[in-house]
């Protein structure tokens, strides 16, 4: 009998409520003291096509999921038809016995259980909609896990929808776990709740990257909707009204960054969440909050491009299109959270280096990583180390005191100028998008626009040492040493551990999420550590490994990519490792 | 008290000489002191073009911004501080041809704005090519053997987007138009005021004598009602021998965007502070997850 680790997957078309139900169950996991990491896959479209949710549970903390499956609930043919070779021996297929079961698909070594969903969820629910609940309730009942669970899931959730709702959910639960049961015994894998569990959390890169970045201050969002990155806006605006921010559903990507600009200027912190058709549209409106020193943040959930690209896939293709993205030459801060703690870390530090650094400051995070769901302790995200640091902002007692004329781009020695906000008797300027003097008047005079952009440029130092360093993981000493960025943290980290389960000492990983300014010391030591590298990057023609190179000098000695819209697993990274010499 | 010399700026207008800018300019600093407005007391928010380094050649404050997005930032601004009034101010080019969508948009939203076109029906600080505005026909250097597009009506749109304040002044009509920015500072929600402005280096086809001899004032036009919508957009499309200048049309003023923002509720944006989450929040989104 094999105990909490398994991986459920429950697949079928788009509109069967897949996602929901699925979150749902990886919640009741995480109650019962499982961790989880949950996974939807999913098309472009609103009907139809083969979507999928997997759902990977074990007693110790996860952070990627993986490609084997045990327990696959069918909701029609065509996810046998997907699935069926992933099923590991001993493994079960859920399906509706009302559908035909191609010979073809067959396989010895699985169980097949024939279960009537659709008759169960009609029966007991009213709804045949409701079959993907009987089919989580068939997983209980077959995996043997504690349906009190399912059950506080379902109050919680459903509670709003009225009583009714909530019963017919769960007798529809309880069908479905009385129609598991038969199948248990012939089932070598089971889920034991651990009943004296702390209470964990089960979160998406998405929602916390938005906690981190409410915690910071954020209090204006501004976006046009694009997956992956509208989540964040949905978010923000279902917390709006309680907690005191702003959010616009603007009519097009380059007014939500205009927007975001204009309320930044004004003081407020300011976020744009996007994607990178999105993020195209902004360039020139990102260039504006370079030259006019105006604090922004946008936040990037990567999708395979160029253009409409693979909507509902992972890629992190926009890297070095973020660092250099708008004409002319203006400073920037890039960082790319990697777990769901630095999402919500990145979350607050990104407004206070835009605000320090009085410019755009840019979060590129990814569809894997927006969408995929953790199970981790509530401490893992540390709101008491959160803190706002508006940086050089004229509070309105210095404004009281201030001499005109007000000079809002005064060139000084650290390159940054007391920042005033409109509205004061004593800072009466106008600032331009052209180049300008230290008054913010128009200039074209040589000096001063060496003198302007070199205050630019310089305002940047040190800024280095305030982007978060790279981190470990893995024995000190190690054969291998893997390099990786943003969500590429979870499968490489667990690729790592199945390395050294094999051969100890075989490898560990370097992962960055302070992307520019690169933390050159950190990063300088941490290289200097690394016996042979390998680069690890979700793109084809290795975006971090140039900017690595360009940056340090550093080459890696090998590098593996994948780029066909899926994020990486253990398994593909293992299977691909470059020969070791 | 608000005085002329209290907008008194350091530069001096880099406009042609006859430029309907200057005019409108004077008529800005004009109504402003006319309602007591100071120069820390409106945020001037401008695109790109000859007309909107305005805020430059006065004291004011303002933001200088990108071609055709200042009603995107100006919408920022007053979502971020509605304490403090905010008028655009943009050419034709900017406003209906680059910022049309934004043009729309800022008026069905009825954000408090005051957004002044400086409609000269031609693009001058690019040297002269055919604008949003101009007519079908127009040869310039980018129609050589005339346009083809048919013209942007602004007034018209306005009035079928929604807005309560639809206004044209003229450049060659000075008190006029600072009678007309008054009455829009007044009105709640958005406001557009289209003037009427001779490019005398680019645009002769509608210099000041074609003005003069044609526009006429709606106020002194007997039985003319500018509550009326649907006079006001049959009026809107009066151009020929006659045109007509003033309030096209004042509907009853409707809710603004800002009065209908719950956290706007506790006041501007900018002013309510700006601290950690309390423990009890913490909590509650925690639990949200959890």
């Amino acid at each position: 009998m094999i105990e909490n680790n398994l991986i459920i997957r429950i697949g079928g078309e788009a509109g069967m409520g897949l996602e929901s139900s699925g979150a749902g169950f990886a919640s009741a996991l995480t109650r019962g003291g499982l961790y989880v990491f949950g996974l939807p896959d999913y098309y472009s479209r609103v009907r139809g096509g083969h979507n999928f949710f997997s759902i990977r549970a074990a007693s110790q903390p996860l952070y990627s999921h993986t490609e084997s499956v045990h327990v696959l609930l069918a909701l029609d043919t065509e996810t046998i038809r997907r699935h069926v070779d992933k099923i590991v021996p001993g493994g079960a297929v859920i399906y509706d016995e009302k559908d035909e079961m191609p010979e073809d698909l067959h396989r010895p070594d699985v169980n097949f259980c024939a279960v009537p969903l659709s008759a169960l969820a009609t029966e007991k629910g009213g709804r045949e909609v409701m079959r993907n609940t009987v089919a989580l309730g068939v997983a209980a009942g077959l995996t043997g896990f504690d349906t009190s669970y399912m059950e506080g899931v379902i109050r919680d959730n459903f509670a709003r929808k009225g009583q009714d709702v909530v019963d017919a959910n769960l007798r529809v639960v309880e069908a479905g776990v009385e129609a598991g049961c038969p199948f248990r015994d012939d089932f070598p894998f089971r889920l034991e709740a651990i009943p004296n569990a702390p209470p964990r959390m089960l979160l998406n890169g998405t929602e916390a990257f938005s906690l981190g970045a409410l915690a910071g201050g954020c209090r204006f969002v501004a976006a046009y909707p694009m997956t992956p990155g509208s989540p964040v806006l949905h978010w923000f605006a279902a917390h709006a009204a309680e907690y005191g921010a702003v959010t616009k559903h603007a009519e097009d990507e380059i007014a939500a960054i205009n927007m975001a600009i204009g309320a930044g200027y004004m003081g407020a912190r300011a976020l744009v969440p996007t994607s990178g058709g999105g993020f195209s549209l902004m360039v020139e409106a990102l260039g504006l909050a370079g030259i006019t020193e105006t604090p922004v943040v946008v936040y990037n959930a990567q999708r395979p491009g160029p253009a409409t690209g693979m909507p509902t896939r992972n890629e992190q293709g926009d890297l070095l299109f973020t660092l250099y993205a708008s004409q002319g030459e203006f400073p920037r801060c890039v960082l790319a959270p990697g777990t769901v703690e630095q999402a919500f870390r990145i979350g607050w530090q990104v407004f206070n280096l835009a605000e320090r650094y009085q410019a755009p400051a840019l979060v590129l995070s990814d569809h894997y990583l927006a969408v995929a769901y953790r199970t981790v302790e509530t401490d893992a995200l540390d709101f008491g180390e959160v803190t706002i640091d508006r940086g050089a902002l004229l509070t309105q007692e210095e404004l009281d005191k201030l001499e005109e004329p007000y000079q809002r781009f005064q060139v000084t020695e650290s390159g940054l100028s007391p920042r005033a906000v409109p509205g004061h008797p004593n800072a009466v300027w106008v600032t331009t998008a052209n180049e300008h003097d230290e008054y913010g008047a128009i200039s074209e005079d040589a000096a001063n626009r060496a003198a302007q952009m070199d205050k630019r440029a310089r305002k940047m130092a040190g800024a280095d040492r305030e982007m978060p360093e790279p981190s470990w993981y893995g024995p000190e000493e190690a054969k291998t040493t893997y390099l990786c960025w943003g969500s590429t943290y979870g499968p490489l980290r667990e690729a790592v551990d199945r390395l050294n389960a094999e051969e100890p000492n075989r490898a560990n990983m370097l992962h960055f999420s302070g992307l520019l300014p690169l933390p050159d010391d950190a990063t300088e030591t941490a290289l200097g550590r690394a016996n042979r590298t390998i680069m690890v990057e979700v793109n084809s023609t290795g975006q971090f490994e140039l900017l690595l190179r360009t940056y340090t000098g550093f080459v890696v000695d090998g590098a593996i990519h994948r780029y066909d819209g899926r994020p990486f697993t253990p398994e593909y990274i293992v299977d691909r490792l470059p020969e070791e010499v | 008290m608000v005085t002329r010399k209290d907008f008194e700026g350091k530069e001096r207008p880099t406009w042609c000489t006859g430029c309907g800018n200057h005019a409108i300019l004077n008529a800005i600093k004009m109504a402003l002191v006319e309602h007591n407005i100071a120069p820390h007391e409106i945020f001037f928010v401008t695109g790109i073009g000859c007309g909107s380094k305005l805020p430059h050649y006065m004291k004011s404050t303002g933001f200088h911004t990108l071609h055709g997005r200042s009603l995107a930032v100006a919408t920022g601004a007053r979502l971020a501080n509605h304490g403090l009034p905010v008028m655009t101010v943009h050419g034709d080019g900017d406003g209906y041809g680059e910022g049309l969508s934004h043009f729309l948009n800022a008026i069905r939203r009825n954000l408090n704005i005051v957004d002044v076109v400086q409609d000269n029906r031609i693009y001058g600080l690019t040297k002269g090519q055919y604008s949003p505005t101009s007519e079908r026909g127009k040869r310039t250097p980018t129609s050589p053997e005339g346009s083809i597009d048919g013209p942007v009506e602004p007034l018209p749109m306005a009035i079928t987007a929604g807005a309560t304040f639809v206004a044209r002044g003229y450049s060659g009509e000075l008190k006029h138009l600072v009678w007309l920015i008054g009455e829009a500072l007044k009105h709640p929600g958005y406001a557009l005021v289209d003037v009427l402005q001779p490019c005398v280096t680019f645009n002769r086809s509608y210099a000041y004598d074609f003005y003069n001899e044609r526009v006429y004032k709606l106020e002194d036009e007997e039985g003319y009602d500018p509550a009326d919508r649907t006079a006001a957009w049959e009026k809107a499309h009066e151009w020929g021998e006659r045109i007509p200048i003033g309030i096209f049309y004042r509907g009853e003023a409707i809710p603004t965007y800002e009065e209908q923002v719950p956290a706007l509720k506790a006041g501007p944006l900018v002013q309510q502070p700006l601290e950690k989450l309390t423990h009890e929040q913490i909590g509650a989104l925690r639990a949200e997850v959890t």
